[in-house]
């Protein structure tokens, strides 16, 4: 394994002493950065579209409401995010005449197609809740919104944290193509590395580690999370 | 008080309720009996709505609330209601369950009422009859100090202000089910329907359950209650209505009802339960 020493050597050399791990840190910065927004986003897109499913029929706007988000889900669920990324970038914004750096691009696709997957994790979240509860907020006059969002929501969002933490956990992984946008991740990081050092076999096993030990610190901030959301469950 | 007017509920193709007509009068404690299926809960539950009558009307203080135009949630608050299974909001601790709806309501109110202030003071600057303003004379912190002074209040009466701030899963069903009487009191209501709020009980917490009702009666509040507890709605009962298939089959003084039941499905229905 001589060979493996020198090219651990090569590694070192740009990523330390010319300064590859700046690109590295910025890789990292903006993973994150996609990861976490796009999941907020995606929250409240799925929050969204999961009440509008849950929503009784009867009136008009209703259905014509749950008609987008129908569309909206098999739209984002129909095709892979590097398609949604390159025709967001390449052919959406310039007709529509927008200028927006690559990495606002990604940060809006992945939240717009995170969301079509929350929605679903969301309604059956909603859907687990005891429908007693909603029934005892609009007895004392609460009206549906209101309940929904201080009764049900928050009770739905427990229950659906681990399902929620997985799609975190796949969305921090998903964020690897963002390079074909030209958006600085980790990928465009090590292979800057690693096209520099004509040598491949250590920076992307730096940035396999890199990516297994982010998930696990997601991973344990979830458990975090969810224990700390417990306190009004018997299951502690 | 409330004028029901041959009410129907149907699910589908299944008639539930057939036709009630009935008046609860201010003061009274209605209870109605009558063997599972017969429509009893499903007649509680069209009275503040939470089940939207076929056709018929419900008038609650001179409003058809059965219209679906009105606005329900107003009415609903002067409405208290009681489930089998307490409902309790699993995700708040017991005091914020009996602040929830007062305070939300109030803070909604103040902002419909500063919102309306607005546009009269714009609307007073450009006419010469000046149009009164809404008088605000609260605040966000007001209403939550009042909430929780009253809450605290209802809490102490039965017993449980140690239990503020514990969340409902580590309660008895007792306790759970009494709460949730209080949390409907918070606000205040006109009537209190009691939907079975002792058939989800361990049988030594009926006892005290049925006495914070018995209290409520007391009190000279009007109740509308489904129950299977014969000697209750003997001894708090103004009324008793026996409901089969749904409709009234025969209503009464409990006294009268209970010896001297005149329908057959009546005297079939005591003689199984007492």
């Amino acid at each position: 394994m001589g060979n493996f020493d020198k090219k651990v050597e090569k590694f070192w050399e740009i990523f330390y002493e010319h300064n590859g791990y700046t690109k590295v840190l910025t890789g990292l910065e903006n993973t994150l950065y996609i990861a976490i927004v796009g999941l907020a986003i995606g929250i409240i897109i799925g929050t969204l579209i999961a009440i509008v499913k849950v929503l009784p029929k009867y009136k008009r706007i209703a259905r014509i409401l749950d008609g987008i988000c129908t569309f909206y889900v098999a739209l984002f669920r129909g095709t892979p995010v590097v398609v949604q990324l390159l025709v967001a970038y390449y052919v959406a914004l310039p007709l529509l005449g927008i200028n927006m750096p690559a990495l606002n691009v990604c940060v809006l696709v992945f939240g717009l197609n995170s969301g079509a997957y929350v929605s679903e994790i969301m309604r059956s979240g909603i859907l687990s809740v005891d429908p007693g509860q909603m029934e005892a907020g609009r007895a004392v006059g609460l009206s549906y919104g209101v309940t929904m969002m201080k009764i049900v929501v928050p009770q739905a969002i427990k229950n659906i944290l681990p399902t929620l933490g997985n799609e975190f956990i796949a969305l921090i992984k998903e964020t690897s193509v963002v390079s074909f946008v030209g958006a600085a991740d980790l990928y465009v990081a090590f292979n800057y590395i690693g096209s520099n050092s004509y040598e491949f076999m250590v920076p992307y096993l730096v940035m396999a580690m890199i990516y297994i030990v982010l998930v696990a610190i997601a991973a344990l901030l979830i458990r975090v999370m969810e224990r700390s959301l417990r306190k009004s469950d018997r299951r502690n | 008080m409330i004028d029901v007017i041959d009410l129907k509920k149907n699910y589908g193709n299944l008639e539930v309720l057939k036709g009630i007509t009935t008046t609860i009068n201010k003061g009274e404690k209605i209870v109605i009996i009558g063997p599972s299926g017969s429509g009893k809960s499903t007649f509680l539950r069209c009275l503040n709505c939470m089940e939207d009558p076929t056709s018929g009307a419900v008038i609650f203080d001179g409003v058809n609330i059965a219209d679906m135009k009105v606005d329900i949630n107003v009415h609903r608050r002067r409405m208290g209601m009681v489930f089998q299974q307490f409902n309790l909001f699993n995700n708040k601790t017991v005091i914020e369950n009996i602040m929830l709806a007062p305070v939300s309501v109030g803070i909604q109110e103040l902002r419909r009422a500063k919102i309306k202030n607005f546009f009269t003071r714009a609307r007073n600057v450009f006419t010469p009859n000046k149009k009164v303003l809404i008088p605000v004379n609260t605040s966000k912190a007001k209403i939550k100090a009042e909430a929780k002074e009253n809450a605290l209040r209802l809490l102490k009466r039965i017993g449980l202000e140690d239990k503020a701030n514990v969340y409902p899963s580590t309660l008895s069903g007792g306790q759970k089910q009494r709460i949730a009487i209080i949390r409907a009191l918070a606000m205040n209501p006109k009537v209190m329907l009691f939907d079975e709020p002792t058939s989800a009980l361990d049988p030594e917490m009926v006892g005290e359950v049925l006495d914070l009702i018995r209290q409520l009666a007391d009190e000279g509040m009007t109740m509308v209650i489904v129950t299977h507890e014969m000697g209750f709605a003997k001894e708090v009962a103004t009324r008793v209505l026996f409901m089969d298939e749904g409709r009234i089959l025969e209503e009464n003084t409990p006294a009268e009802i209970f010896s001297n039941p005149q329908n057959p499905r009546t005297k079939e229905f005591l003689s199984k339960v007492l």
